[in-house]
């Protein structure tokens, strides 16, 4: 009632009193005001930076930033390296590092969150002790992660160590202090963190599929497998979505694992793009250097995240 | 109200105008000493500081080591915000001083005779374009042997004069069952170590043209290949677990007698000191074999910044107070470092110290100190980065022959040049 008492004295200007005219006012830009901040905030921190990285990229920005445009030889020079595979760049071998850790850290994240997710949903006794058992690795920081597992990986402390004192002395396990596959132990650490995150997910997706349509297909004859191989899996298409955008931004940001876990590896050989960028640009002083390789990040970024929005906002059109 | 709020806004913004015309009784340091010993010793500054009447800040650091103070150091500069003084290494100095944010000390350089006192290879990072712009604090050389006694006498060895001695060495502790050579396998490590054997390899003018010249034809001869050669017959004597190693635990490992040597920085000692170990009864320090006579050196600065008129009395006590005597002196003896001047009277120095400051003197007198690359005093980060690449990827096999390695280091030199 009230709104259509103020529209009426909006219509009639010669009745309307200035204090209701300031009060709507204020209340139609309150929203506004209130975003704004952040929205600035946003726009120079986020964008305007991500502008700035861009041109330092073109610069010939050493220790400082330098504001003289030199064009490409960042991007020459990193070029240059992608095909330095004998012996490997630094550059070559933080690319291949992350597909190498891209692609598994994605896929086995998924197949093992949706695998602990089908168990966990068999209405099993327990499940509220089991599932944030599965899930508290994500509340740790990677930091943590990185060293619990480097001290359980390393083979003069952990693991290995453990099992020749019991009495296995052929167990043979140094994978990170080898340089072909130091990846894969940052593979192992990174889905143990994040697999029961992606479990949530899935088991949140699982619990909201509609009991009729399960009830339906087992009347048909359908056996488990099929049910979720024909049902259920492809009921779970948005969580998959989701979970594949949440996974990838992390394995691309996935720094500090790195750092905590291998400090680098042998010869620098499990470095992630993002190591680069830090590396190059805060250690060497070459920072045009750093921005470009942070710029070809952030690329790879969209490449991933442009169509995925694209397919969402074009799902609802409305 | 609003006029009231206005009024005291304008009376305390002229009240700490007020305060600023007078001087700032206070130093504000950017640093990374925090731990047990470094921070002790930075206590006898603190002291000394506060008896002239100026309190002491630390500018916060978040994360701790040397890489997250430099990262916030730039974000400060950037922010025209500079603190009194920054703990600073090398070229850093050199990168800032070019930028033009650094003060002036050469009145009180001369007053206090630096010129004549601080050895020539360091005045090359602590004087730019003729001005006086940073304070080294000590000079830590890198060419050393640290070795357990305990189990060089179990061996029956004795010390390495040249490098074959020191291989026939490393063997005998092999074959009595002791892993022979502590040594962390990270890059910066590596090359350090690195940096003795082409002393050793080359002598010392091959070192200062190949390292401290970057020439080309030095780093491309045969001497470096032998370099490289030698290296890889080192590193088959460390044992299969060594890589990304802390240094600190390598030396943990002479410590305890697990293992016989680790070639690295005098800042070992002070690992050796916390322990409870006396040099000479423990443990010994030798020059690593082939090297005695010359030094390779790095060294901890404070950087002074240029800043405002009413701070730059601070200013100029601290770096007064930095390289007084009885500091250098109190701060070097728990450092494990030797004095930043070779006027400073040994008598307060175990044995290693001594040896390293009458080494310093000699080294600074016959021209052979020279700066290490791997820490960062031959060549600027980008190239001495490039080098730590090439000598960790050769450790750890990414790089296959001596030959390569040579290839490698030449091409890495130039690019980042």
């Amino acid at each position: 009632m009230s709104t259509v008492a103020t529209s009426q004295i909006k219509l009639t200007p010669e009745h309307a009193r200035p204090r209701a005219s300031v009060r709507s006012r204020l209340q139609d830009a309150l929203p506004k005001i209130v975003l704004a901040p952040s929205f600035a905030i946003t726009i120079v921190f986020v964008y305007g930076f991500i502008l700035w990285t861009i041109y330092l990229s073109f610069t010939n920005s050493k220790t400082f930033p330098s504001y003289v445009l030199t064009g490409s030889r960042a991007y020459q020079r990193l070029w240059g390296w992608t095909f330095d595979t004998d012996p490997p760049s630094s550059w070559y071998t933080s690319i291949t590092n992350m597909g190498i850790f891209g692609f598994l850290y994605i896929a086995i994240c998924l197949a093992l969150g949706l695998f602990l997710a089908i168990l966990l949903d068999q209405k099993i006794r327990g499940e509220g002790v089991l599932r944030p058992i599965y899930l508290y690795p994500m509340a740790l920081s990677f930091i943590v992660t990185g060293v619990a597992w480097k001290w359980f990986l390393d083979p003069g402390l952990g693991l290995e160590q453990t099992l020749h004192q019991w009495g296995w002395t052929s167990f043979h396990f140094d994978w990170i202090k080898n340089k072909d596959f130091v990846i894969y132990t940052v593979v192992i650490a990174g889905v143990w963190q994040a697999s029961g995150f992606i479990m949530a997910m899935f088991l949140a997706g699982l619990r909201g599929i509609d009991g009729e349509i399960m009830k339906a297909a087992q009347i048909d004859g359908a056996t488990t497998f099929q049910l979720y191989r024909r049902i259920v899996i492809p009921l779970l298409r948005p969580i998959f979505l989701s979970a594949f955008i949440v996974l990838a931004h992390l394995a691309i940001k996935s720094y500090d694992l790195v750092v905590a876990l291998t400090s680098g590896g042998p010869g620098g050989s499990a470095w992630l793009p993002s190591n680069f960028m830090y590396e190059y640009t805060f250690k060497r002083n070459e920072m045009a250097v750093g921005s470009a390789s942070a710029v070809i990040m952030l690329m790879t970024i969209v490449a991933i995240i442009v169509p995925y929005l694209y397919s969402e906002l074009r799902e609802k059109p409305r | 109200m609003l006029r009231k709020l206005l009024i005291g806004t304008a009376l305390a913004s002229g009240l700490a105008f007020a305060a600023h015309a007078e001087d700032v009784k206070e130093v504000q340091m950017l640093h990374w000493w925090t731990s047990g010993g470094e921070a002790a010793a930075l206590n006898v500054l603190k002291g000394d500081l506060a008896k002239e009447g100026y309190a002491w800040k630390d500018v916060p650091v978040a994360g701790g080591g040397g890489d997250a103070a430099m990262t916030a150091l730039k974000a400060m500069v950037a922010a025209g915000n500079y603190p009194t003084a920054s703990q600073m290494l090398g070229y850093t100095v050199l990168d800032y001083a070019a930028a033009g944010v650094m003060g002036d000390l050469t009145e009180t350089a001369k007053k206090e005779g630096w010129d004549k006192s601080v050895p020539a290879a360091l005045q090359k990072f602590s004087v730019y374009d003729g001005k006086w712009v940073a304070a080294p604090v000590n000079v830590h050389s890198v060419n050393w042997l640290w070795i357990n006694k305990a189990v060089l006498d179990k061996i029956g060895g004795t010390e390495p004069k040249t490098f074959d001695d020191f291989v026939a060495l490393l063997d005998k502790a092999k074959a009595a069952g002791v892993i022979p050579l502590a040594l962390g396998g990270q890059n910066w490590q590596e090359a350090t170590m690195f940096d003795s054997v082409v002393l050793s390899t080359g002598g010392p003018e091959f070192y200062k043209k190949a390292f401290n010249d970057l020439d080309d034809a030095s780093l491309k001869s045969d001497t470096m290949k032998k370099s490289f050669d030698n290296l890889a017959k080192l590193v088959t004597y460390v044992d299969p677990n060594f890589s990304g190693r802390d240094w600190n635990l390598a030396t943990a490992m002479v410590i305890k007698g697990d293992a016989l040597v680790q070639v690295m920085g005098d800042w070992a000692k002070g690992e050796f000191n916390a322990a409870k170990k006396t040099p000479g009864t423990d443990f010994l320090c030798y020059r690593f074999p082939g090297t005695d006579g010359s030094v390779i050196y790095n060294s901890d600065m404070f950087g002074m910044f240029n800043v405002p008129d009413d701070r730059k009395a601070a200013q100029v006590a601290l770096a007064t107070a930095t390289l007084s005597k009885s500091f250098q002196s109190a701060f070097n003896v728990v450092k494990g470092s030797v004095p930043a001047r070779t006027d400073v009277p040994d008598t307060d120095f175990d044995a290693c110290g001594k040896k390293g400051i009458a080494d310093l003197k000699a080294a600074n007198e016959g021209g052979t100190l020279f700066g290490s690359l791997a820490q960062g005093y031959g060549a600027p980060p980008a190239v001495a980065n490039a080098y730590k690449d090439v000598v960790s990827k050769f450790v750890h096999g990414q790089i296959k022959t001596s030959d390569e390695a040579v290839t490698e280091l030449v091409k890495a030199i130039d690019d980042a040049k």
